[in-house]
Parts: C-alpha cells; structure tokens; sequence
C-alpha cells in the first residue's frame, strides 16, 4: 500500500487494530462530477473497495427511443453527454445514413466537423476545469466557462440552443451556417490560442495541481484492453488510438491533424493531452472554415430525399412536396430492416450506437455505448490503495458525465 | 475492408468450425452467429489468434424478440485496436437460458452483464456480482423486454404527510398514447372507431 502501513505488522496500535470504515461518496458531492454514489472501504486514508452505484440518472432512453420515429429520437442525444452535445446527435446520424445508404452533401460534412471539433473544445474545457476545481484551483473554472459561453453562443448562432442542439439531421444539418458566423468562429479560433497559453500558465506547472495529478490512477496498456478504455484514457498511456485517423468518417480523411499521446497514464499525462487535443481541434476548426469558403464548400446541407424535409418554396408550389413533409413529420422515414454498429470518437472515447431496424420508421432496438460506462466500470480498478482524496482527482480525470452512463 | 473481413471470417470459421453457425458481412461489418455453449471457447480464441487480436470488449447488450422461440438475442461487440477491425458475435437465448460469464477473459464485461441481466433478466454464470445496475434499488421487472410497458409499473413521490418518498402503482390521467401510422391500404391491422361491425357483416 501507498504509504507503507500493509507491511507494518509487529506493533500494531490500538488505531490500526480499528476495521475498515465505510463511507458513501456522493450521491451529492459536488467532486462526483454528477449523481454518483460511491461506496468506499477505507483502510485509514487509502482506498481498499471502491463501489460505484450509478443508475440515479436512468431516464430510460433507450426504452423510450423504441416507441418514437427515428427522428424523434434524435434530441434524446443531445441529453446523454449534455457536455458537448452535437457528437452524439452525430453518431446517431451516422448511424442511419449507413443503413440507409444516404451520402452527405460535402458543405453539411464540414460543417459538422467544424462544430464536432467545437464540441470537443467544450467538452475539454469543462473537463479540464472542473478537474482543476476537485483538486484545489478554482480560477481556471470561471476563466474555462468565459470561453465555452462564447462557444455555446456559436451553437446557438446554428441551431437555436445552447446546449441541446438537435442541430444535425439524418443527411446533413438541419440549417446553412450564415457567413458573419463562420466569420465569427475564425475571429475567435485566431485568439483562442492565447486563452490556451493563460490556461495553460495558470495550471501545468502549478505544484499544488502536479502533486495532486502526477503518479495518480496510472492505467497501463494491458488495462486499456481488459477495461475497453477508449479516447483520452486510451491515448493517455501511450496508445495512438483515435477512431478519426483509425476508422476515418466524414471527411476527417481530409484534414491535417496530429494525434498526441501519453507516456505515463496518470491523471497529469490525460490533462496535458487534453490541452493539447483542444489545440489541434482549434486547428481542424480552422482548416473546416477555409474547405467551407472554397468553392467546393458550397452548395445544399441537406441530402434531399425520403431522410429529409423538403424545401419551403417546394412544399408552397407542390402537393408531393407537402404529403412528404407531413408524412416525414408524423410517421416518419423507414430505415431498411438490419442492424449496424456505429462508432465515433466523441471527446470522451469511443461512442456507439447499435441500431437493429426492423424495417418500420422507429428503431426496434438502440443500445448505446457510452465511453464513460467502461472507464468508471474500472474505478475501483484504478483508486484501489490510492488515498480518498485522489479519487476527486480520478473521477475528474476519468472524464464522467452521467447523462451518458445511466443513459 | 470488406475483403479484409471475409478473409478474416473465413479464417476464423476454419479453425473454429464447431463455433460459426453462419457470418455475414452487412454495411462493412462483421457478424458471426455462434451457438450459446461455444461462445466463451470463442472470445478466448478471437483474444488470442494472432490474425484476430480481439482484445478489446465494446458492448454486450441483448435484443427481446418475444415471438421467437429462442427469445433474445445476445450480441457481443469487440475490436481489435492492432488489427485494427471490428467484430460482431451474436447467439440465440431462450427464456430462462443462462449463459457463461465472460469476466474471466475480459474484465470490462462485468458492468456490461450486469446491465443485460437488470435490463433483460438474463443470467450469467461465474459473474462475481450480478446485481442490478441501473434500475432502482428494490426495482421489480426487466425494462427492456418488449412486454414490459414504458410507463412502467410503479412511480414515486415525496409524500408531504408522510415526510418520505412513497412508491405507488402508475396512474396515468391521460391513456399513453401509440400512433400508429400504417395507412388502411397498407394493411394496418386496426379497426377504426365505428368500423367495428364491418368485419361481423362479411362474414
């Protein structure tokens, strides 16, 4: 054990004859990051069982997605990670426009690149933040927020809302982004590097946030594949694993980032990855602006067809146009009987959908994997003989949001 | 990829003969159907050959389809993060049916089957802690199967009387409502409001 007292058998104190004592970790602890309760052994400081209780935000999504359309089921993405919305809707559309053999018009593609690498600054910056915040700086959380508000107002600027978007669609995105707003995201990815430099001032070197974060929930490789670790837990220890370069999807293929990876897979090594993801997602983001101006950038976001509704002008002028409105808005689209598993890599690891059809307009089944279920399936794994106070820094850096786990 | 798969199936169905009931590939995806008795014996292969690599668990989860005879389905998902492929390994259940736990091989299935066994009722054998997982403590029924209602049985409130939270059969005002928007011509198996005589006239 960490500090020695396993060993330390021949004068024990009346102190150490004491059993183990039990305490719950939430479901309230603002360190839990969300509605976990963990039951926790404690030999003294260190953590010898840790058990986690999740469930305390089961919506039952996955019922609930078998009784609506495809479409209707949709927003149900955008509240299972409510941290960087837009990624999950995405697989969700992946999904179908696989079954349903539907190409992607080249203007939508980049425009959900554009904000799946927005939601992943979103998503680090929350993240990186709160973390920050469990172990003891509680600047960085307010500076980290200043710059999601702005990126939340992008959202809103394309989609109407803030968090819950709802914003791509089966066969693109549901609205053309204006030029003043794409003018907007280049005005502010030119400065965010200079936020990145301040944050960066503020943590990476800082002692306190070194010595609660290096050496703490170190994950090896052999633990990345027996606790199906995906995303930064993955790439944390060294393993170049990131499903955009791997098992390429929109047009990711496309455009000229780096991958940065780990040496030691504990807490610190995740945080500076995340940093520099962040940086390269700016970078991506950038790269999608230019592809949008280009002359090849232009055109529809939306692939006309069964998938989506039709033009405006279309269903004033035309009956089929408004029969195909109204049935895509009631009954919905039908998705060719079969199944498929989907997977991206949204900011937290490797999220899926396994969608079985059976041929009607809603899904006969959706499993949804979330990255978050396996890394905090590992908890007691990686806390085991860490002291309590690293378990704030673990779950910080494991990167949980409930919305996703209890689904 | 495609290419790269069957070859992959075919290696597989030759050294593991007794295990692939019949592979497909769909959609540039893998699925092999294997019988339920084989299955552990074939998770140990597919981690272990050196063509295959599985060694990584990405879901187990199950489909309910009541009219069959075998009832469920129990689809395991794995990729290979050297190979770089993905792999899908379906077997059929019946009700009641247990099957071996894979926890033994990989770690991460256990939360996996506990979220199968709370959401579908069924049993894996060897796991070490096969508690509900998601649902609430004390929670009756299996969500997930088709014959269970969305609604639910039973819902709760703070109970101001009692000063605790009370649990009391669902009550709904309004009934849940199911479209159903199959068109008559299409053959939707309704009878409409006043039609009801129409089929007793016939015949």
């Amino acid at each position: 054990m960490m500090d020695g007292t396993k060993n330390f058998t021949d004068t024990l104190t009346g102190e150490q004859r004491i059993r183990n004592f039990n305490i719950n970790f939430g479901p309230q602890h603002p360190a839990a990051h969300g509605v976990l309760r963990m039951v926790l052994e404690l030999d003294g400081e260190i953590v010898e069982r840790a058990d986690p209780h999740i469930g305390l935000l089961h919506r039952g999504t996955e019922k609930l997605m078998e009784s609506r359309t495809y479409l209707q089921c949709l927003p149900y993405f955008d509240r299972l990670d409510y941290v960087g919305t837009m990624n999950q809707e995405h697989v969700w559309c992946l999904a179908i426009e696989k079954m349903t053999g539907t190409q992607v018009p080249r203007r939508a593609s980049l425009i959900r690149v554009l904000y799946l690498e927005m939601g992943r600054i979103l998503n680090h910056l929350l993240n990186i933040t709160t973390q920050a915040l469990d172990v003891g700086a509680l600047t960085p959380v307010s500076w980290g927020f200043e710059e999601r508000e702005i990126l939340m107002g992008f959202y809103e600027r394309a989609s109407g809302a803030r968090l819950h978007a709802a914003y791509f669609r089966p066969g693109g995105v549901h609205q053309d982004l204006p030029d003043d707003l794409i003018n907007d995201i280049e005005t502010w990815c030119g400065k965010f590097p200079d936020f990145m430099a301040d944050l960066d001032g503020l943590l990476t070197e800082n002692r306190v946030f070194k010595q609660r974060n290096v050496d703490i929930g170190v994950v090896t490789e052999q633990d990345i594949l027996d606790w199906g670790f995906s995303g930064v837990m993955a790439r944390g220890s060294g393993l170049a694993w990131d499903l955009r370069r791997s098992q390429p999807y929109e047009l990711y293929d496309e455009f000229d980032f780096k991958i940065p990876v780990g040496k030691n897979g504990d807490c610190y090594d995740r945080y500076l990855l995340r940093m520099a993801e962040m940086l390269e997602s700016n970078k991506i983001m950038l790269q999608a602006i230019e592809k949008l101006r280009a002359p090849e950038g232009q055109g529809d976001v939306l692939a006309r067809g069964k998938l989506t509704p039709p033009k405006r002008n279309d269903m004033k002028t035309s009956m089929e146009s408004l029969i195909h409105h109204f049935k895509l808005y009631s009954e919905g689209f039908h998705v060719p009987a079969g199944e498929s598993y989907t997977a991206v890599e949204a900011p937290k690891g490797e999220f899926g959908v396994f969608l079985v059809s059976d041929g009607s307009s809603k899904p006969y089944r959706v499993k949804i994997r979330a990255p978050g279920f396996p890394h905090l399936a590992a908890i007691e794994h990686i806390s085991k003989g860490h002291q309590l106070a690293d378990i704030a820094a673990i779950i910080g850096s494991l990167d949980v949001v409930f919305g996703e786990i209890d689904r | 990829m495609s290419e790269h798969l069957k070859e992959l199936a075919d290696i597989i169905e030759a050294k593991r003969p007794d295990c692939v009931v019949s592979s497909e590939i769909v959609n540039g995806e893998l699925s092999i159907i294997c019988p339920p008795a084989c299955l552990s014996g074939l998770v140990e292969f597919l981690k272990s050959d050196r063509n295959c690599q599985f060694s990584t668990l990405v879901d187990i989860t199950a489909v309910d389809y009541p009219a069959r005879d075998a009832r469920f389905d129990l689809v395991y998902h794995f990729l290979s993060m050297y190979q770089n492929h993905r792999i899908r390994i379906k077997t059929a259940l019946r009700d009641g049916d247990v099957m071996p736990s894979i926890t033994g091989l990989h770690p991460s299935a256990g939360w996996f089957e506990r979220e199968v066994f709370d959401m579908f009722g069924i049993v894996f054998t060897g796991h070490a802690d096969l508690r509900r997982l998601l649902t609430d403590y004390g929670f009756r029924g299996h969500p997930l199967l088709k014959d269970f209602p969305t609604t639910g049985y039973t819902e709760m409130r703070y109970d101001e009387t009692e000063k605790r939270v009370i649990y009391e059969p669902v009550n709904l005002t309004q009934d849940y409502r199911q479209f159903d928007f199959m068109s008559p011509w299409e053959g939707g198996e309704y009878v409409l409001p006043g039609d009801e005589k129409s089929g007793e006239a016939k015949g």
